[in-house]
């Protein structure tokens, strides 16, 4: 049934050396090769990379090129870590090296379109490069036109969204360390669909950690679209047991849509932000937006009615497109959250499919997992994963697998988790960039 | 092919919870089945560490005896119950045989040369029984210790030690000994034993 026989997978360490064609051609050919088929990735983050990575493993032979802007991907997972003082920027940064090694080709450019029609990735800089299939794993887009007053250009100087990491993450932590004592910090949360649910709750948290350990007197106030969140009942426990949740020197306070948490403007002059209900004075603002696919999905023409990219969901190909597939935080993956780790996952699957298909193979059954790990504190951490499979035609949840850490779990549980949380962030960068 | 009836059907027989979907719907292979795992175990099941410990390169057997421990809840566990409990005997089976024929990589820890060298004599004393060839054997169907990530072992023992774990008769009584003649700082001497492994 599999398509990856065990010997082509024990050629991989042998012939993964041999491959390597890191040449600086100046036209760039992804078929120059002679390989067994040409893959243009769009987008070198946690489901490109990986993606990539996966298809040299699978079969040494096919031609790999990514379409990246960025030298350098700063994962976006446990960027709140670099926020709450206990990491720095550079431990969440990787760059493209090792994939490099393996004879992976990385094009440091835009990648503008998709023309399915002609098969070519069409870039800024290098032209149209062809594919026989092509991946594309763009992460989210923001929906800027719905808060008032707030663009790219306010998020770049004045009111980072820090949902992309890297600078953004920078220029937030510069805030929180320029802010006095007795500050508040307003994190507007987004609606759903958005890149990691338990995101913004997690850095809700570690920077309760760095205000309780550096400025007490301050405060974090969470402005939710929503009325309930991800992993809500042990964040708000935790919240209770570090934080003082639910009294009066809370250094946690949450607000629900349903009770003016929803806003509709800012105004970075004078750092308030616009609730349906109140204006909030903040010395720190950190506004997550509304998300949709990432750009080049609308610009080729991969999106539904919603903003997001339907596909097949055994192999993640394009529902619009053919020889185009989707993967990570732009494709519907539902009951599949937008996690680094799905995106991990969704491009194993993906990988597989694109290399039977190139061989003119049927594409494997699949199957899918997800974990996601929260810190609270330094040694307070918790975790919700699942198990998926492919049946009736559609991602499903296995039954009886996955879940939340448990209620009543020990202080020396809390305090593995957060261990188990470091290793998992070791082991899948490493699993999508190599080294 | 009906899943959801033949579920249902199996359920009413009293099957149980551990039943899911592969045990009759189509399967993954054992790479797509086994590359799930890389995200928190490392690529081919080496972990980078500090505390998710390595699941290549142990027998097969006792890769399997574990995760059904996990799936049937008989194993104490952070997460490992709720992940092992999505998957049925033979996709079990069948990552088990794949993590086997993967290299145990070892990498390079912090340890303290005097506490391990004190272990390595605790280890031929107390463990080598069991887990054979310095705990770098996989034949003996016992994991392997040597280069192993320390954190782990220390949770692994403490839990051992507080009954979270159950240790097999054997293991009891030679922990018994071991607790009598060098206290909890022995359990500490072969933990860097292990992790002075290269």
């Amino acid at each position: 049934m599999s398509n990856i026989s065990r010997r082509s997978f024990l050629q991989v360490t042998g012939g993964a050396a041999a491959v390597g064609t890191l040449g600086f051609s100046p036209i760039i050919m992804a078929g120059s090769h002679g390989g067994a088929g040409n893959v243009v990735v769009v987008g070198g983050g946690m489901g490109g990379a990986t993606a990539a990575r996966y298809i040299k493993i699978m079969d040494p032979k096919v031609n790999v090129t990514i379409v990246e802007p960025n030298k350098h991907y700063y994962t976006c997972f446990t960027s709140n870590e670099v926020l709450g003082g206990m990491r720095g920027i550079d431990s969440i940064k990787f760059g493209y090296q090792d994939l490099e090694k393996m004879g992976i080709k990385v094009v440091q450019d835009i990648a503008t379109k998709i023309d399915a029609g002609a098969k070519k990735v069409m870039t800024k800089s290098n032209g149209g490069i062809a594919y026989d299939r092509c991946i594309v794993s763009p992460g989210v887009d923001f929906k800027w036109e719905m808060i008032e007053g707030y663009d790219a250009k306010v998020a770049a100087e004045k009111i980072p969204h820090a949902w992309k990491a890297g600078p953004q993450t920078v220029l937030l932590k510069k805030q929180l360390d320029a802010m006095k004592d007795g500050g508040t910090v307003v994190i507007a949360a987004p609606p759903n669909p958005f890149r990691c649910p338990p995101g913004p709750y997690d850095r809700a948290s570690l920077i309760a950690w760095y205000l309780k350990t550096n400025k007490p007197k301050s405060k974090v106030l969470i402005l939710d679209a929503k009325d309930k969140f991800s992993k809500q009942g042990l964040f708000t426990s935790a919240w209770k047991e570090h934080y003082g949740f639910g009294t009066d020197n809370s250094l946690i306070e949450w607000v629900k849509g349903a009770e003016g948490g929803i806003i509709e403007g800012v105004d970075a002059a004078t750092n308030t932000v616009i609730g349906g209900v109140d204006e909030y004075k903040a010395d720190v603002i950190n506004i997550i937006p509304a998300q949709k696919a990432g750009k080049i999905a609308f610009n080729s023409g991969l999106v539904n009615d919603k903003g997001w990219c339907p596909v097949n969901q055994k192999t993640f190909e394009s529902s619009k497109h053919k020889d185009v597939y989707v993967i990570g935080d732009s494709s519907v993956a539902k009951p599949m959250p937008k996690s680094g780790y799905a995106a991990n996952s969704q491009a194993k699957v993906c990988a597989a499919a694109v290399v039977a298909s190139l061989q003119g193979k049927e594409a494997p059954h699949p199957t899918y997992v997800n974990t996601c790990y929260s810190v609270i504190t330094p040694e307070h951490g918790i975790s919700v994963a699942m198990v998926y499979n492919f049946a009736d035609g559609k991602i499903g949840k296995v039954k009886g697998s996955g879940g939340l850490s448990p209620k009543d779990a020990s202080k020396e549980d809390r305090k593995r988790e957060v261990k188990y949380a470091h290793s998992w962030f070791n082991n899948i960068t490493k699993d999508a960039f190599g080294g | 092919m009906n899943y959801k009836k033949t579920v249902l059907i199996s359920l009413a027989l009293g099957s149980g919870l551990a039943l899911n979907a592969s045990a009759v719907a189509a399967t993954a292979s054992a790479e797509l089945l086994a590359y799930t795992c890389a995200g928190c175990h490392g690529t081919d099941g080496s972990s980078n560490g500090p505390g998710i410990p390595t699941i290549a390169g142990a027998s097969e057997e006792y890769l399997n005896e574990i995760m059904m421990a996990y799936r049937k809840g008989e194993r104490a566990s952070t997460i490992m119950e709720r992940i092992a409990k999505g998957y049925s005997d033979d996709e079990i089976k069948a990552m088990s045989a794949f993590f086997a024929k993967q290299p145990f990589k070892v990498f390079p820890q912090e340890h303290d040369a005097e506490l391990a060298k004190a272990g390595a004599k605790l280890h031929k004393k107390y463990c080598e029984k069991c887990h054979a060839e310095g705990g770098t054997s996989a034949e003996d169907d016992s994991g392997i210790l040597a280069g192993q990530w320390m954190p782990y072992l220390e949770y692994t023992m403490a839990d051992y030690v507080s009954g979270r774990l159950t240790a097999t008769k054997k293991m009891k009584k030679k922990m018994k000994k071991l607790e009598k003649k060098e206290g909890a700082e022995g359990y500490k001497k072969l933990i860097h034993f292990y992790g002075s492994a290269k």
